[in-house]
């Protein structure tokens, strides 16, 4: 096809087309675009344009728009053009159609009916041209028209056909999984189509399936393994090489939906290791393509079941990024060591230096995505390195969205890691001093939550010490001069709470210091809301204890103010504040006892307390007090509405007859209660009692049969519906379902949030270099890695549970405490520092000597028989908690040690390590301290020390 | 998924954008405002991917053209970087030289091309060839058909008046 064919621009176009690319500035261009618009408003409109004309007008309109210009006025002639006959015109029709409009657009329906028409026809070309109009076009509610004609393409003999029909039920599917969730089965069908392309399109949709539901696609392993074999066989014909890799696009998606199933799946995991590990061996690292596939296969290597001769590979892979000159490589090798760390810390070690660099690295992307790495590593050594970098680089941004992700991720880390007081509230200000108003407000109620609750240690004088230097930092920051509204409403909300608690200031200060906030930022009413009711509390504070208090002047100022304030927010906590400062000390200490910020509110919904005044009242004559459900006559509007929407959500139109009455009285109730069937039975006697009363009257006078039923229809039924429909029941069980919704999902919030938190860690041995990146370095890998591992894992091992839980923003209510003691149940790997996923889903009952012996497979006896000891003696010395901690975790440490012991007695294994230098110098250094190093670590296990990650000592010893 | 493709020149001006996610007109705008600003200034030796409002945008600039795809952060940036060489060389192929591009781009026959490589977001045809024999397949057969209609149909339309 010669490249002139196929496009017929005319000199005008051609030049509109020079013009702007000529046009110096926006403005320029801005005054062509609108010039062209202006003719093609006018020519377009003439009724009888040759259709050549019309195809250029509208590739006109789409450069127009694709300039950023609004065609809409042209829509409706690319709409019209998909209706012609000639495929020529229609192709461009449809082109310009799927440019233009978004799914939503009102034109849709008109296209409709031609790609209806267009699917069903015998030239393929046309079919696929509708295709993919179907593919951008179709939404939810347009569905249903095509999709008989979509899937019947399916079968179609021509495979660019299939192929088209299978991506637009993909995108049915996406729209809206309902409508096509009985046809899914037809992708598995299309898996194995004779046409390559056929399949490889079909591994889009099953990878998003597969993504939504992992288990009912476990039976697709063994087919997708086989597919994956053939294509790095080199089976698939020539024509998807692409690079001399065969068909590397294929194998990517493969590798991902491998990951998908293979994810915990011991028994799945095991089928593809072969094909796996023949990838790492075949790609060709030179390209980029190559790459590509390298990294999917890390990916994939650490979502499926661990297999340390994949983890070795895919270390080796890693390190090859890493030390690539090419910045894209160096990228992904970031992003994978991410992933693999989980699995293996250890990796991390031989590549802190390549690490410290891309951190320096100035270019942005790399230094994010470096960050991002920092933050999965992060554990209580060196948090504060890795969050005052992350802080130091916040402050150089100007980028709102990554500010926003950058503080949140300080926060949190701070939030679990920090190591001091002190040290977090500083942290903490600085996040909200730079970042205050892009914070989520969660962070900040959340960090009121810490102060007041503390770090959940039973230990009220650290507790104190965080509020009071909370205090403190407080009142000096707010020297400065604009602060963000919500690190003021913070700031406001310590000083209430804690401002004189510690008696280093007085009354009087404090609220000065309040009322000076106030007057500050005297346009933000929730600071002023804030800054009212800790001036409140603050003066409740002084009464309770029997102090005097009298107001500032500005205070009293400040009030009068607040008093004709137009929000009348501020007005009612005006007003409390004075009502508060009228009332004894008894008085006020019941209504605002001091620092019960976490105390508990009971609700006592059923209002039991006035039982007895209620007996008093009936027994003196008063009529007792009837239910609104019950009570009847009386119509109610909310009800009304009530009653309308259950029946329009419940029912939608009634098509079946109503039932013909056989008694009067009878059918007065049917009636109602089938318009809300499920929803209310109330057979309350009073009412029944109640409602024969007041209708017996109309019946009586009334006719039965037809007539009773064109009387349902106009309103009267509507007065019947909504006594039967008993609102208080309905709303009540609703709400207490949403409240356990609630909980529930709070649940999983926290169990989530445990999950990602679980991974933080690992740590490095250093190389010699140049000192300032030798210290970085040592701060953030391994600097402290004997100091780490005593203090900081001894300390939390013995409670882990309570630690977590209260930090884990910890609410109280029966079912909370339930919800989260399940949630402890699975912390302790967290806290250990568990990047584990295996440990996790392999439930603990799994023998772990099973476990060890499956790990140890490819290692010399030797190797598994120290390990089996050294477990063994851990397990036994250490009683309950540790030996429960050693008999989860036994099967992963060994695995870590095995990975090592395998790199270094196994010589076949040991050329695979050679990729990476350090590691030949290991091996060659390792000769004696070897076994001297293993017994160390056994040692360290015995003494009930749980190194985080392969013993360091061991590291050190290794490198000499 | 791909959520759009955009192919900008160094000046910043916009040759083709495909959307395959929603957006509204104003948001193309100050998408390609925003991107072009972010991509233009970055320097030769960067890496070729850009975080962007929690998405990824992998860029590789061909002659004077930037072919910028945006997916979403769980994609492999890698791959998408061959997806648009893939896409480069099948116009290559087709047009014979991407320079030429520049000027040429705007034309249908691109869409045609992407829409044969990608469809909803989605690599559909990693086959080079496939590709080149659909769009050619459909040229040609837009060529008889212009033919007929220049021949029979407007016999027959005219006839019928």
């Amino acid at each position: 096809m010669g490249s002139q064919g196929g496009f017929y621009q005319s000199k005008e176009f051609l030049d509109l087309v020079k013009s702007i690319g000529e046009a110096r500035s926006k403005a320029e261009e801005d005054r062509i675009v609108l010039g062209e618009i202006e003719t093609l408003k006018r020519r377009i409109s003439d009724p009888d344009i040759p259709k050549r004309k019309m195809k250029e007008y509208i590739i006109r309109l789409v450069y127009v728009e694709m300039l950023g210009h609004d065609a809409s006025f042209g829509y409706i002639h690319a709409v019209k053009m998909t209706h012609d006959d000639s495929l020529l015109v229609k192709r461009t029709g449809y082109l310009a159609v799927t440019l233009f409009l978004n799914e939503d657009h009102d034109l849709i329906i008109l296209i409709v009916n031609t790609i209806q028409k267009d699917l069903k026809s015998d030239n393929y070309l046309v079919v696929c041209t509708a295709l993919n109009a179907v593919c951008k076009l179709i939404n939810e509610e347009t569905i249903p028209a095509l999709l008989p004609l979509v899937v019947d393409l399916l079968a179609h003999p021509k495979e660019a056909v299939r192929k088209k029909a299978i991506m637009a039920l993909h995108r049915f599917y996406q729209k809206s999984p309902s409508s096509v969730s009985h046809l899914v089965s037809n992708f598995r069908k299309r898996l194995c189509d004779n046409d390559p392309g056929v399949m490889g399109a079909t591994l889009c949709p099953l990878f998003e399936l597969i993504t939504i539901d992992v288990n009912s696609y476990k039976d697709l392993v063994m087919s997708f393994v086989s597919i994956l074999k053939q294509v790095t066989e080199r089976r698939l014909p020539k024509a998807y090489d692409y690079h001399q890799m065969p068909a590397p696009f294929i194998q990517i998606k493969l590798l991902k939906i491998l990951a998908l199933l293979g994810s915990g799946d011991k028994q799945a995991s095991e089928n593809m290791y072969t094909v796996v590990g023949d990838i790492f061996r075949k790609c060709d690292s030179s390209s980029n393509i190559g790459n590509a596939v390298l990294y999917e296969c890390i990916c994939c290597v650490s979502s499926i079941y661990p297999n340390p001769k994949l983890l070795e590979s895919a270390a080796d892979a890693i390190s090859r990024f890493l030390k690539s000159d090419s910045h894209n490589l160096k990228y992904m090798g970031i992003d994978a060591l991410g992933r693999l760390i989980k699995i293996s810390p250890e990796i991390a070690e031989q590549h802190q230096l390549a690490v410290i660099d891309c951190l320096e690295d100035p270019d942005d992307t790399l230094k994010r995505k470096t960050f991002e790495l920092l933050y999965k590593m992060t554990k209580s050594t060196n948090v504060e390195v890795i969050v005052d970098r992350m802080i130091d680089y916040m402050i150089s941004i100007n980028d709102n969205h990554y500010k926003t992700e950058i503080a949140s991720r300080c926060v949190e880390l701070a939030e679990q890691f920090a190591p001091s007081n002190q040290w977090f509230i500083q942290t903490m200000n600085k996040v909200f001093a730079h970042a205050g108003d892009l914070v989520n407000t969660k962070v900040a109620h959340n960090l009121m939550r810490l102060i007041a609750e503390g770090f959940g240690e039973e230990d009220d004088t650290a507790d104190s010490q965080l509020r009071s230097s909370a205090v403190e930092s407080y009142l000096h920051i707010l020297g400065e001069p604009k602060l963000p509204s919500v690190f003021l409403q913070v700031i406001c909300w310590v000083l209430g709470e804690y401002g004189t608690a510690d008696g280093r200031y007085s009354a009087s200060y404090i609220t000065g210091k309040l009322c000076d906030v106030a007057e500050a930022y005297s346009d933000d009413e929730t600071v002023k809301a804030y800054a009212v009711t800790a001036l409140m509390k603050i003066y409740a504070i002084e009464i309770a204890a029997g102090r005097k208090v009298d107001m500032l002047p500005e205070c009293q100022a400040l009030m009068e103010e607040f008093l004709a304030s137009h929000s009348t927010d501020l007005q009612q906590r005006a007003y409390e504040l004075q009502a508060v400062i009228g009332l004894d000390a008894h008085a006020v200490e019941s209504i605002m006892p001091s620092d019960a910020s976490c105390e508990d509110i009971e609700v006592d919904k059923a209002l039991s307390f006035l039982n007895g005044y209620i007996q008093d009242s009936i027994e003196k004559g008063a009529q007792p007090y009837i239910p609104e459900s019950e009570r009847s006559g009386m119509l109610n509007i909310s009800n009304f509405r009530n009653q309308d929407h259950h029946e329009a959500s419940s029912h939608g139109l009634r098509f079946e007859a109503y039932e013909l009455p056989k008694q009067t009285v009878q059918s007065r109730i049917p009636p109602a209660s089938l318009a809300s069937t499920e929803l209310v039975p109330v057979s309350e006697p009073m009412y029944v009692r109640e409602s024969y009363q007041t209708t017996i009257v109309p019946s009586a006078s009334s006719d039965a049969g037809s007539t009773e039923l064109k009387l349902r229809l106009d309103g009267v039924q509507k007065k019947w519906g909504r006594q039967t429909h008993s609102p208080a029941t309905s709303t009540s069980s609703s709400t207490s379902q949403k409240t356990v919704n609630g909980i529930t999902q709070v649940d999983g919030s926290n169990t989530s949030n445990s999950r990602t938190r679980e991974t933080y860690d690992s740590r490095k041995q250093h190389v010699e270099v140049t000192p300032e990146k030798q210290k970085l370095a040592a701060s953030l890998f391994g600097g402290s890695s004997k100091s780490e591992k005593k203090p900081a894992t001894g300390h939390k091992i013995p409670k882990p549970s309570s630690h977590v839980v209260e930090k884990s923003h910890a609410r109280k209510s029966s079912m909370e405490i339930a919800s989260e003691k399940k949630a402890s149940f699975q912390q302790p790997p967290d806290l250990l520092d568990f990047g584990e996923p295996t440990v996790k889903s392999a439930a603990p009952s799994v023998d772990p000597f099973k476990e060890l012996e499956g790990l140890l497979e490819p290692t010399t006896q030797v190797a598994s028989d120290e390990n089996h000891g050294s477990t063994a003696a851990a397990a036994t010395k250490s009683p309950d908690i540790m030996g429960l901690y050693t008999e989860t975790h036994a099967g992963t440490y060994d695995k870590d040690d095995s990975d090592i012991l395998s790199g270094l007695s196994n010589p076949p294994v040991t050329n695979m390590f050679g990729g990476t230098t350090s590691m030949q110098v290991a091996q060659s250094s390792k000769g004696p301290n070897l076994k001297d190093a293993l017994e160390k670590d056994a040692l360290v296990r015995q003494m009930g020390v749980t190194p985080t990650s392969p013993n360091p000592n061991l590291f050190k010893d290794l490198f000499g | 998924m791909i959520h759009f493709v955009l192919l900008i020149s160094r000046q910043g001006k916009v040759r083709l954008t495909k959307w395959y996610s929603t957006y509204s007109q104003k948001e193309r705008t100050k998408v390609i405002r925003e991107l072009s600003g972010v991509i233009l200034t970055r320097g030769p030796k960067l890496c070729n991917f850009v975080e962007w409002r929690g998405l990824k945008v992998v860029y590789k600039r061909y002659a004077s053209l930037y072919f910028c795809m945006c997916i979403d952060p769980d994609g492999n940036e890698l791959e998408i970087l061959e997806i648009i060489h893939h896409y480069v060389e099948v116009l290559d192929r087709y047009f014979g030289s991407v320079i030429e591009l520049t000027s040429l781009i705007i034309c249908r026959k691109a869409y045609y091309i992407l829409d044969e490589i990608l469809i909803s977001g989605e690599l559909q045809e990693p086959g080079k060839r496939t590709i080149v024999r659909a769009v050619a397949a459909q040229d040609s057969l837009v060529e008889t058909v212009k033919e007929q209609t220049g021949s029979i149909s407007t016999i027959i339309a005219q006839a019928s008046k």
